[in-house]
Protein backbone atom coordinates (compact mmCIF):
# COMPACT_ATOMS: atom_id res chain seq x y z
CA UNK A 1 0.00 0.00 0.00
CA UNK A 2 2.82 2.38 0.92
CA UNK A 3 4.36 1.77 -2.50
CA UNK A 4 1.08 2.89 -4.07
CA UNK A 5 1.01 6.11 -2.01
CA UNK A 6 4.70 6.75 -2.78
CA UNK A 7 4.00 6.50 -6.47
CA UNK A 8 2.10 9.80 -6.18
CA UNK A 9 5.09 11.43 -4.49
CA UNK A 10 7.18 10.22 -7.43
CA UNK A 11 4.50 11.61 -9.80
CA UNK A 12 4.80 15.02 -8.09
CA UNK A 13 8.58 15.02 -8.23
CA UNK A 14 8.79 14.00 -11.88
CA UNK A 15 5.76 15.70 -13.45
CA UNK A 16 4.75 18.40 -10.97
CA UNK A 17 1.25 16.94 -10.63
CA UNK A 18 0.76 17.42 -6.89
CA UNK A 19 -1.77 15.09 -5.24
CA UNK A 20 -0.95 15.18 -1.52
CA UNK A 21 -4.32 13.51 -0.85
CA UNK A 22 -2.49 10.28 -1.72
CA UNK A 23 1.08 10.63 -0.45
CA UNK A 24 0.60 12.87 2.63
CA UNK A 25 -0.94 10.92 5.53
CA UNK A 26 -2.64 13.97 7.09
CA UNK A 27 -4.12 15.22 3.80
CA UNK A 28 -5.20 11.67 2.92
CA UNK A 29 -7.00 11.32 6.20
CA UNK A 30 -8.83 14.64 5.98
CA UNK A 31 -9.75 14.09 2.32
CA UNK A 32 -11.17 10.66 3.15
CA UNK A 33 -13.07 12.34 5.99
CA UNK A 34 -14.43 14.84 3.47
CA UNK A 35 -15.67 12.10 1.14
CA UNK A 36 -17.31 10.33 4.07
CA UNK A 37 -19.00 13.52 5.30
CA UNK A 38 -20.33 14.25 1.81
CA UNK A 39 -21.68 10.69 1.54
CA UNK A 40 -23.32 10.87 4.97
CA UNK A 41 -24.74 14.31 4.30
CA UNK A 42 -26.09 13.24 0.89
CA UNK A 43 -27.58 9.97 2.16
CA UNK A 44 -29.26 11.58 5.17
CA UNK A 45 -30.65 14.46 3.10
CA UNK A 46 -31.86 12.16 0.29
CA UNK A 47 -33.87 9.95 2.66
CA UNK A 48 -35.22 12.79 4.80
CA UNK A 49 -36.19 14.98 1.84
CA UNK A 50 -38.14 12.11 0.21
CA UNK A 51 -39.94 11.42 3.51
CA UNK A 52 -40.75 15.12 3.84
CA UNK A 53 -42.01 15.10 0.23
CA UNK A 54 -44.30 12.08 0.75
CA UNK A 55 -45.74 13.32 4.06
CA UNK A 56 -46.01 16.91 2.80
CA UNK A 57 -47.87 15.89 -0.34
CA UNK A 58 -50.35 13.90 1.75
CA UNK A 59 -50.91 16.79 4.16
CA UNK A 60 -51.35 19.10 1.19
CA UNK A 61 -54.37 17.09 0.14
CA UNK A 62 -55.91 17.46 3.61
CA UNK A 63 -59.41 18.84 4.00
CA UNK A 64 -58.28 21.08 6.88
CA UNK A 65 -57.54 24.63 5.76
CA UNK A 66 -54.93 25.15 8.48
CA UNK A 67 -52.85 22.10 7.48
CA UNK A 68 -52.88 23.21 3.87
CA UNK A 69 -51.84 26.70 4.91
CA UNK A 70 -48.93 25.43 7.02
CA UNK A 71 -47.64 23.22 4.19
CA UNK A 72 -48.01 26.07 1.70
CA UNK A 73 -46.11 28.37 4.05
CA UNK A 74 -43.35 25.80 4.46
CA UNK A 75 -42.99 25.35 0.70
CA UNK A 76 -42.90 29.08 0.05
CA UNK A 77 -40.32 29.71 2.79
CA UNK A 78 -37.89 26.99 1.77
CA UNK A 79 -38.36 27.15 -1.98
CA UNK A 80 -38.14 30.92 -2.28
CA UNK A 81 -34.97 31.53 -0.27
CA UNK A 82 -31.43 30.63 -1.31
CA UNK A 83 -30.14 27.53 0.50
CA UNK A 84 -26.93 29.36 1.47
CA UNK A 85 -28.95 32.05 3.24
CA UNK A 86 -30.96 29.32 4.97
CA UNK A 87 -27.79 27.64 6.24
CA UNK A 88 -26.51 30.92 7.68
CA UNK A 89 -29.92 31.64 9.16
CA UNK A 90 -30.21 28.25 10.86
CA UNK A 91 -26.65 28.06 12.11
CA UNK A 92 -26.03 31.62 13.24
CA UNK A 93 -29.51 33.04 13.91
CA UNK A 94 -31.67 30.12 15.05
CA UNK A 95 -28.72 28.15 16.46
CA UNK A 96 -27.97 30.92 18.95
CA UNK A 97 -31.37 30.35 20.63
CA UNK A 98 -31.29 26.56 20.72
CA UNK A 99 -28.65 26.12 23.41
CA UNK A 100 -27.90 24.06 26.48
CA UNK A 101 -26.46 25.39 29.75
CA UNK A 102 -23.40 23.51 31.03
CA UNK A 103 -22.75 23.05 34.76
CA UNK A 104 -20.01 25.72 34.62
CA UNK A 105 -22.51 28.30 33.39
CA UNK A 106 -21.58 28.54 29.71
CA UNK A 107 -24.24 27.93 27.11
CA UNK A 108 -23.31 25.73 24.19
CA UNK A 109 -25.29 25.13 20.99
CA UNK A 110 -27.43 22.00 21.06
CA UNK A 111 -27.42 21.37 17.32
CA UNK A 112 -24.10 20.88 15.54
CA UNK A 113 -23.22 22.37 12.16
CA UNK A 114 -23.54 18.97 10.46
CA UNK A 115 -27.03 18.50 11.95
CA UNK A 116 -28.08 21.97 10.83
CA UNK A 117 -26.83 21.20 7.32
CA UNK A 118 -28.86 17.97 7.24
CA UNK A 119 -31.99 19.70 8.59
CA UNK A 120 -31.70 22.69 6.30
CA UNK A 121 -30.85 20.86 3.07
CA UNK A 122 -33.50 18.18 3.72
CA UNK A 123 -36.21 20.77 4.20
CA UNK A 124 -34.94 22.71 1.20
CA UNK A 125 -35.06 19.71 -1.15
CA UNK A 126 -38.19 18.46 0.65
CA UNK A 127 -40.12 21.58 -0.34
CA UNK A 128 -39.46 20.80 -3.99
CA UNK A 129 -40.28 17.13 -3.41
CA UNK A 130 -43.72 18.03 -2.02
CA UNK A 131 -44.55 19.77 -5.29
CA UNK A 132 -43.04 16.93 -7.33
CA UNK A 133 -45.22 14.37 -5.52
CA UNK A 134 -48.26 16.62 -5.83
CA UNK A 135 -47.79 16.57 -9.59
CA UNK A 136 -47.63 12.77 -9.41
CA UNK A 137 -50.71 12.54 -7.22
CA UNK A 138 -52.72 14.81 -9.51
CA UNK A 139 -51.82 12.58 -12.43
CA UNK A 140 -53.49 9.59 -10.75
CA UNK A 141 -56.93 9.30 -12.39
CA UNK A 142 -59.81 10.50 -10.22
CA UNK A 143 -61.67 7.30 -11.12
CA UNK A 144 -58.94 5.15 -9.53
CA UNK A 145 -59.34 7.03 -6.23
CA UNK A 146 -63.13 6.75 -6.46
CA UNK A 147 -62.77 3.01 -6.99
CA UNK A 148 -60.60 2.80 -3.86
CA UNK A 149 -63.18 4.79 -1.88
CA UNK A 150 -65.94 2.51 -3.15
CA UNK A 151 -63.94 -0.44 -1.81
CA UNK A 152 -63.94 1.20 1.64
CA UNK A 153 -60.41 2.64 1.75
CA UNK A 154 -59.91 5.57 4.12
CA UNK A 155 -58.08 8.67 2.80
CA UNK A 156 -54.79 7.60 4.43
CA UNK A 157 -55.04 3.96 3.32
CA UNK A 158 -55.96 4.96 -0.23
CA UNK A 159 -52.94 7.30 -0.23
CA UNK A 160 -50.55 4.61 0.98
CA UNK A 161 -51.80 1.66 -1.07
CA UNK A 162 -53.30 3.17 -4.21
CA UNK A 163 -52.33 6.79 -4.87
CA UNK A 164 -48.72 6.89 -3.67
CA UNK A 165 -47.45 3.80 -5.53
CA UNK A 166 -48.84 5.16 -8.79
CA UNK A 167 -47.88 8.78 -8.08
CA UNK A 168 -44.36 7.74 -7.09
CA UNK A 169 -43.78 6.14 -10.48
CA UNK A 170 -44.95 9.26 -12.26
CA UNK A 171 -42.85 11.48 -10.00
CA UNK A 172 -39.60 9.56 -10.35
CA UNK A 173 -38.02 11.46 -13.30
CA UNK A 174 -38.62 14.84 -11.63
CA UNK A 175 -37.56 13.46 -8.25
CA UNK A 176 -34.40 12.18 -9.89
CA UNK A 177 -33.55 15.72 -11.02
CA UNK A 178 -34.14 17.20 -7.61
CA UNK A 179 -32.07 14.58 -5.79
CA UNK A 180 -29.14 15.09 -8.18
CA UNK A 181 -29.40 18.78 -7.37
CA UNK A 182 -29.48 18.00 -3.67
CA UNK A 183 -26.23 16.04 -3.79
CA UNK A 184 -24.57 19.00 -5.50
CA UNK A 185 -26.11 21.46 -3.03
CA UNK A 186 -24.38 19.70 -0.12
CA UNK A 187 -21.23 21.64 -1.12
CA UNK A 188 -22.91 24.76 0.31
CA UNK A 189 -22.49 23.32 3.79
CA UNK A 190 -18.86 24.47 3.63
CA UNK A 191 -20.19 27.93 4.60
CA UNK A 192 -20.98 26.69 8.10
CA UNK A 193 -17.70 24.76 8.30
CA UNK A 194 -19.10 21.28 7.63
CA UNK A 195 -15.97 19.38 6.57
CA UNK A 196 -17.38 17.98 3.33
CA UNK A 197 -15.52 17.49 0.03
CA UNK A 198 -15.35 21.10 -1.13
CA UNK A 199 -14.33 22.34 2.34
CA UNK A 200 -11.43 19.93 2.74
CA UNK A 201 -10.36 20.42 -0.88
CA UNK A 202 -10.27 24.20 -0.42
CA UNK A 203 -8.14 23.81 2.69
CA UNK A 204 -5.79 21.40 0.93
CA UNK A 205 -5.33 23.64 -2.11
CA UNK A 206 -4.68 26.60 0.19
CA UNK A 207 -1.95 24.64 1.95
CA UNK A 208 -0.38 23.03 -1.10
CA UNK A 209 -1.24 25.58 -3.82
CA UNK A 210 -2.41 22.74 -6.10
CA UNK A 211 -5.70 24.29 -7.20
CA UNK A 212 -5.87 22.71 -10.72
CA UNK A 213 -5.22 19.19 -9.37
CA UNK A 214 -7.81 19.49 -6.60
CA UNK A 215 -10.38 21.00 -9.01
CA UNK A 216 -9.97 17.98 -11.28
CA UNK A 217 -10.24 15.57 -8.36
CA UNK A 218 -13.43 17.32 -7.20
CA UNK A 219 -14.93 17.21 -10.67
CA UNK A 220 -14.22 13.50 -11.11
CA UNK A 221 -15.56 12.66 -7.66
CA UNK A 222 -18.83 14.57 -8.12
CA UNK A 223 -19.38 13.09 -11.58
CA UNK A 224 -18.87 9.64 -10.01
CA UNK A 225 -21.07 10.38 -6.99
CA UNK A 226 -23.96 11.76 -9.03
CA UNK A 227 -23.41 9.00 -11.61
CA UNK A 228 -23.95 6.33 -8.94
CA UNK A 229 -27.14 8.07 -7.78
CA UNK A 230 -28.51 8.43 -11.32
CA UNK A 231 -27.68 4.80 -12.08
CA UNK A 232 -29.47 3.65 -8.93
CA UNK A 233 -32.50 5.81 -9.62
CA UNK A 234 -32.72 4.57 -13.22
CA UNK A 235 -32.62 0.95 -12.02
CA UNK A 236 -35.31 1.71 -9.46
CA UNK A 237 -37.45 3.39 -12.12
CA UNK A 238 -37.22 0.30 -14.34
CA UNK A 239 -37.95 -2.02 -11.40
CA UNK A 240 -41.09 -0.04 -10.51
CA UNK A 241 -42.42 0.10 -14.06
CA UNK A 242 -45.98 -1.15 -14.37
CA UNK A 243 -46.32 -2.75 -17.83
CA UNK A 244 -49.01 -0.99 -19.82
CA UNK A 245 -49.34 1.90 -17.33
CA UNK A 246 -48.56 5.21 -19.03
CA UNK A 247 -44.98 5.80 -18.00
CA UNK B 1 4.88 29.60 -12.25
CA UNK B 2 2.70 32.48 -13.45
CA UNK B 3 3.28 34.36 -10.20
CA UNK B 4 7.00 33.92 -10.66
CA UNK B 5 6.82 35.36 -14.17
CA UNK B 6 4.70 38.24 -12.88
CA UNK B 7 7.08 38.91 -10.01
CA UNK B 8 9.97 38.90 -12.47
CA UNK B 9 8.16 41.30 -14.78
CA UNK B 10 7.30 43.58 -11.85
CA UNK B 11 10.88 43.54 -10.63
CA UNK B 12 12.10 44.45 -14.10
CA UNK B 13 9.50 47.22 -14.35
CA UNK B 14 10.48 48.57 -10.95
CA UNK B 15 14.10 48.74 -12.00
CA UNK B 16 13.31 50.85 -15.05
CA UNK B 17 10.92 53.15 -13.12
CA UNK B 18 13.38 53.65 -10.28
CA UNK B 19 16.31 54.41 -12.54
CA UNK B 20 14.22 56.73 -14.65
CA UNK B 21 13.14 58.64 -11.54
CA UNK B 22 16.71 58.89 -10.29
CA UNK B 23 17.58 56.56 -7.45
CA UNK B 24 18.58 59.18 -4.87
CA UNK B 25 15.58 58.97 -2.55
CA UNK B 26 17.47 60.39 0.44
CA UNK B 27 18.41 63.48 -1.58
CA UNK B 28 14.80 63.86 -2.69
CA UNK B 29 13.58 63.63 0.90
CA UNK B 30 15.99 66.33 2.07
CA UNK B 31 15.16 68.60 -0.88
CA UNK B 32 11.43 68.58 -0.21
CA UNK B 33 11.90 68.44 3.56
CA UNK B 34 9.31 65.67 3.94
CA UNK B 35 9.49 61.91 4.32
CA UNK B 36 6.49 60.14 2.80
CA UNK B 37 5.78 56.81 4.49
CA UNK B 38 3.17 54.27 3.43
CA UNK B 39 1.42 52.80 6.48
CA UNK B 40 -1.77 50.90 7.18
CA UNK B 41 -4.76 52.99 8.26
CA UNK B 42 -7.13 50.12 8.96
CA UNK B 43 -5.18 47.75 11.16
CA UNK B 44 -5.40 48.61 14.82
CA UNK B 45 -3.02 49.08 16.65
CA UNK B 46 -0.38 49.03 13.87
CA UNK B 47 -1.87 51.89 11.90
CA UNK B 48 -5.35 53.33 12.32
CA UNK B 49 -7.19 56.63 12.41
CA UNK B 50 -7.79 58.36 15.74
CA UNK B 51 -11.13 60.16 16.33
CA UNK B 52 -9.77 63.33 14.68
CA UNK B 53 -8.83 61.41 11.52
CA UNK B 54 -5.04 61.33 11.94
CA UNK B 55 -3.23 58.09 11.25
CA UNK B 56 -1.63 56.86 14.48
CA UNK B 57 -0.25 53.59 15.82
CA UNK B 58 2.81 51.41 16.16
CA UNK B 59 4.09 51.85 12.61
CA UNK B 60 3.38 55.61 12.34
CA UNK B 61 5.50 55.97 15.49
CA UNK B 62 8.37 54.12 13.81
CA UNK B 63 7.94 56.34 10.73
CA UNK B 64 8.08 59.42 12.98
CA UNK B 65 11.36 58.19 14.42
CA UNK B 66 12.83 57.90 10.91
CA UNK B 67 11.66 61.44 10.01
CA UNK B 68 13.04 62.85 13.28
CA UNK B 69 16.40 61.18 12.68
CA UNK B 70 16.56 62.66 9.17
CA UNK B 71 15.38 66.02 10.50
CA UNK B 72 12.48 66.29 8.07
CA UNK B 73 8.70 66.48 8.37
CA UNK B 74 6.61 63.29 8.21
CA UNK B 75 3.78 62.64 5.79
CA UNK B 76 1.80 59.42 6.20
CA UNK B 77 0.16 57.83 3.19
CA UNK B 78 -2.45 55.12 3.83
CA UNK B 79 -1.75 51.92 1.87
CA UNK B 80 -3.38 48.48 1.66
CA UNK B 81 -1.84 45.08 1.00
CA UNK B 82 -2.73 45.14 -2.69
CA UNK B 83 -1.08 48.50 -3.51
CA UNK B 84 1.73 48.96 -0.97
CA UNK B 85 4.51 47.53 -3.15
CA UNK B 86 3.30 49.37 -6.26
CA UNK B 87 3.23 52.72 -4.38
CA UNK B 88 6.86 52.21 -3.42
CA UNK B 89 7.87 51.25 -6.96
CA UNK B 90 6.10 54.28 -8.44
CA UNK B 91 7.78 56.62 -5.97
CA UNK B 92 4.48 57.69 -4.37
CA UNK B 93 6.02 56.78 -1.01
CA UNK B 94 9.67 56.84 0.08
CA UNK B 95 9.36 54.12 2.65
CA UNK B 96 6.88 51.37 3.40
CA UNK B 97 6.15 50.17 6.92
CA UNK B 98 2.88 48.34 6.42
CA UNK B 99 2.61 45.03 8.32
CA UNK B 100 4.22 43.17 5.42
CA UNK B 101 5.60 39.65 5.82
CA UNK B 102 9.17 39.29 4.60
CA UNK B 103 8.98 36.68 1.81
CA UNK B 104 11.29 35.43 -0.92
CA UNK B 105 8.85 36.56 -3.65
CA UNK B 106 8.51 40.09 -2.27
CA UNK B 107 12.26 40.52 -1.97
CA UNK B 108 12.36 40.39 -5.77
CA UNK B 109 10.00 43.35 -6.03
CA UNK B 110 10.87 45.76 -3.24
CA UNK B 111 13.98 46.31 -1.13
CA UNK B 112 13.17 44.62 2.16
CA UNK B 113 15.65 46.01 4.67
CA UNK B 114 17.39 43.63 7.08
CA UNK B 115 16.98 43.00 9.95
CA UNK B 116 13.20 42.56 10.08
CA UNK B 117 11.52 44.95 12.50
CA UNK B 118 8.66 42.86 13.84
CA UNK B 119 7.02 39.45 13.56
CA UNK B 120 3.52 38.08 13.80
CA UNK B 121 2.41 34.60 14.68
CA UNK B 122 -0.78 32.90 15.70
CA UNK B 123 -2.56 32.61 19.00
CA UNK B 124 -6.03 31.72 20.25
CA UNK B 125 -8.79 34.00 21.44
CA UNK B 126 -10.81 32.19 24.09
CA UNK B 127 -13.14 32.83 27.02
CA UNK B 128 -11.29 33.72 30.22
CA UNK B 129 -12.85 30.70 31.98
CA UNK B 130 -12.06 28.22 29.18
CA UNK B 131 -9.13 26.73 31.12
CA UNK B 132 -6.83 26.69 28.08
CA UNK B 133 -3.21 26.97 29.20
CA UNK B 134 -1.10 25.43 26.46
CA UNK B 135 -1.54 24.58 22.79
CA UNK B 136 -1.73 20.90 23.73
CA UNK B 137 -4.95 21.62 25.65
CA UNK B 138 -6.63 22.05 22.24
CA UNK B 139 -6.41 18.33 21.49
CA UNK B 140 -9.80 17.02 20.43
CA UNK B 141 -11.48 20.40 20.94
CA UNK B 142 -13.20 22.46 18.26
CA UNK B 143 -11.30 25.57 17.27
CA UNK B 144 -12.72 28.23 14.96
CA UNK B 145 -10.51 29.50 12.14
CA UNK B 146 -10.57 31.18 8.75
CA UNK B 147 -10.88 29.03 5.63
CA UNK B 148 -7.65 28.65 3.71
CA UNK B 149 -5.36 30.01 6.43
CA UNK B 150 -1.94 28.37 6.26
CA UNK B 151 -1.84 27.61 9.98
CA UNK B 152 -5.06 25.53 10.04
CA UNK B 153 -3.01 22.48 9.14
CA UNK B 154 -0.49 23.19 11.94
CA UNK B 155 -3.24 23.49 14.53
CA UNK B 156 -4.93 20.33 13.29
CA UNK B 157 -1.87 18.18 12.64
CA UNK B 158 0.47 19.25 15.44
CA UNK B 159 -1.98 19.98 18.24
CA UNK B 160 -4.82 17.63 17.28
CA UNK B 161 -7.50 20.34 17.35
CA UNK B 162 -10.69 19.93 15.36
CA UNK B 163 -10.49 23.01 13.13
CA UNK B 164 -13.83 24.45 12.01
CA UNK B 165 -13.01 27.12 9.49
CA UNK B 166 -15.35 29.85 8.26
CA UNK B 167 -15.30 32.16 5.26
CA UNK B 168 -14.57 35.38 7.10
CA UNK B 169 -13.64 36.84 10.47
CA UNK B 170 -17.22 37.91 11.24
CA UNK B 171 -18.50 34.33 10.97
CA UNK B 172 -15.61 32.96 13.04
CA UNK B 173 -16.19 35.58 15.74
CA UNK B 174 -19.92 34.84 15.84
CA UNK B 175 -19.27 31.10 16.06
CA UNK B 176 -16.89 31.71 18.98
CA UNK B 177 -19.35 34.01 20.77
CA UNK B 178 -22.04 31.33 20.36
CA UNK B 179 -19.64 28.70 21.75
CA UNK B 180 -19.51 26.60 18.62
CA UNK B 181 -15.79 26.33 19.40
CA UNK B 182 -13.55 26.89 22.44
CA UNK B 183 -11.36 29.43 20.72
CA UNK B 184 -10.53 31.26 17.52
CA UNK B 185 -7.06 30.81 16.08
CA UNK B 186 -5.89 33.86 14.15
CA UNK B 187 -3.07 36.31 13.57
CA UNK B 188 -1.89 37.45 17.03
CA UNK B 189 -1.45 41.04 15.87
CA UNK B 190 -5.17 41.37 15.11
CA UNK B 191 -6.38 40.49 18.60
CA UNK B 192 -5.51 43.71 20.51
CA UNK B 193 -7.75 45.67 18.14
CA UNK B 194 -10.57 43.16 18.54
CA UNK B 195 -10.21 42.97 22.33
CA UNK B 196 -10.38 46.76 22.61
CA UNK B 197 -14.12 46.32 22.03
CA UNK B 198 -14.71 45.35 25.65
CA UNK B 199 -18.50 45.37 25.37
CA UNK B 200 -18.33 42.22 23.23
CA UNK B 201 -14.97 40.71 24.15
CA UNK B 202 -14.64 41.70 27.84
CA UNK B 203 -14.66 38.05 28.95
CA UNK B 204 -12.14 36.90 26.37
CA UNK B 205 -8.35 36.74 26.38
CA UNK B 206 -5.39 35.26 24.50
CA UNK B 207 -3.69 33.04 27.11
CA UNK B 208 -1.66 30.86 24.73
CA UNK B 209 1.88 31.81 23.67
CA UNK B 210 2.34 33.14 20.14
CA UNK B 211 3.67 30.42 17.83
CA UNK B 212 4.74 30.07 14.18
CA UNK B 213 6.11 33.60 14.05
CA UNK B 214 6.86 35.10 10.62
CA UNK B 215 9.01 38.23 10.41
CA UNK B 216 7.81 41.57 9.00
CA UNK B 217 10.01 43.69 6.79
CA UNK B 218 9.93 47.40 5.96
CA UNK B 219 10.90 48.30 2.43
CA UNK B 220 12.76 50.90 0.39
CA UNK B 221 12.93 51.01 -3.44
CA UNK B 222 14.75 47.87 -4.58
CA UNK B 223 17.71 49.58 -6.37
CA UNK B 224 18.55 51.46 -3.17
CA UNK B 225 18.59 48.48 -0.84
CA UNK B 226 22.38 48.28 -0.76
CA UNK B 227 22.98 52.01 -1.20
CA UNK B 228 23.10 54.79 1.34
CA UNK B 229 19.33 54.84 1.93
CA UNK B 230 18.92 51.09 2.46
CA UNK B 231 21.88 50.92 4.81
CA UNK B 232 20.65 53.92 6.76
CA UNK B 233 17.28 52.16 7.28
CA UNK B 234 19.11 48.99 8.27
CA UNK B 235 20.80 51.02 11.00
CA UNK B 236 17.45 52.48 12.10
CA UNK B 237 15.94 49.02 12.57
CA UNK B 238 19.05 47.77 14.33
CA UNK B 239 18.80 50.72 16.68
CA UNK B 240 15.10 50.02 17.38
CA UNK B 241 16.01 46.50 18.45
CA UNK B 242 19.05 47.50 20.52
CA UNK B 243 17.38 50.42 22.29
CA UNK B 244 14.21 48.43 23.02
CA UNK B 245 12.05 50.90 21.06
CA UNK B 246 10.00 48.08 19.53
CA UNK B 247 9.18 46.67 22.96
CA UNK B 248 8.45 50.15 24.31
CA UNK B 249 6.01 50.84 21.45
CA UNK B 250 4.33 47.46 22.00
CA UNK B 251 3.59 48.59 25.57
CA UNK B 252 2.47 52.03 24.43
CA UNK B 253 -0.13 50.56 22.08
CA UNK B 254 -1.29 47.88 24.51
CA UNK B 255 -0.06 44.96 22.43
CA UNK B 256 0.88 41.62 24.06
CA UNK B 257 4.66 41.22 24.26
CA UNK B 258 5.92 39.43 21.16
CA UNK B 259 8.50 36.74 22.02
CA UNK B 260 10.22 37.53 18.70
CA UNK B 261 10.79 41.20 19.58
CA UNK B 262 12.18 40.21 22.99
CA UNK B 263 14.51 37.70 21.34
CA UNK B 264 15.79 40.31 18.88
CA UNK B 265 16.40 42.79 21.72
CA UNK B 266 18.36 40.18 23.69
CA UNK B 267 20.35 39.09 20.65
CA UNK B 268 21.39 42.61 19.63
CA UNK B 269 21.87 44.43 22.91
CA UNK B 270 25.06 42.49 23.72
CA UNK B 271 26.73 43.42 20.43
Amino acid sequence: MQAFWNWFRWLYQTTGINLPIFYDAYDRQRFAGGILTTLELSAACLVLSVVIGVVGAWLQGSRLRLTKLVIQGYIQFFRNTPPLVQLYFFYFALGSYITMRLPNGTTVPLVSNVSWAIICLSFYAGSFNVEIFRAGIEAVPRTTIEAAEALGYSRLKAYIYIVLPLAFRISLPALNNNLVNLVKTTTLAYAIAVPELLYVSAQIWSDEVNVPEMMNVLLVLYVALVGILVYGMAKWERALRVPGYGV
Amino acid sequence: MLSRILAGALAAASLTIATAAGAQTLEKIHQRGTLVVGVKADYKPFGFRDPSGNIVGFEPDLAKDVADTLGVKLQLEPVVASNRMQFLQQGKIDLMIATMNDTEERRKVVGIVQPDYYASGITVLTAKNSGLKSWNDLKGKSVCAIQGAWYNKVVGEKYGANVIAFKGTAEAQTALLQNNCVGWVYDNTAFPGILSDTATWGNYATPLPVIEEEPWGLAVPLPELDKEYGRFMSGMIYHWHVSGKIIELEKKWGMPASPWAAKMHDAFKGT
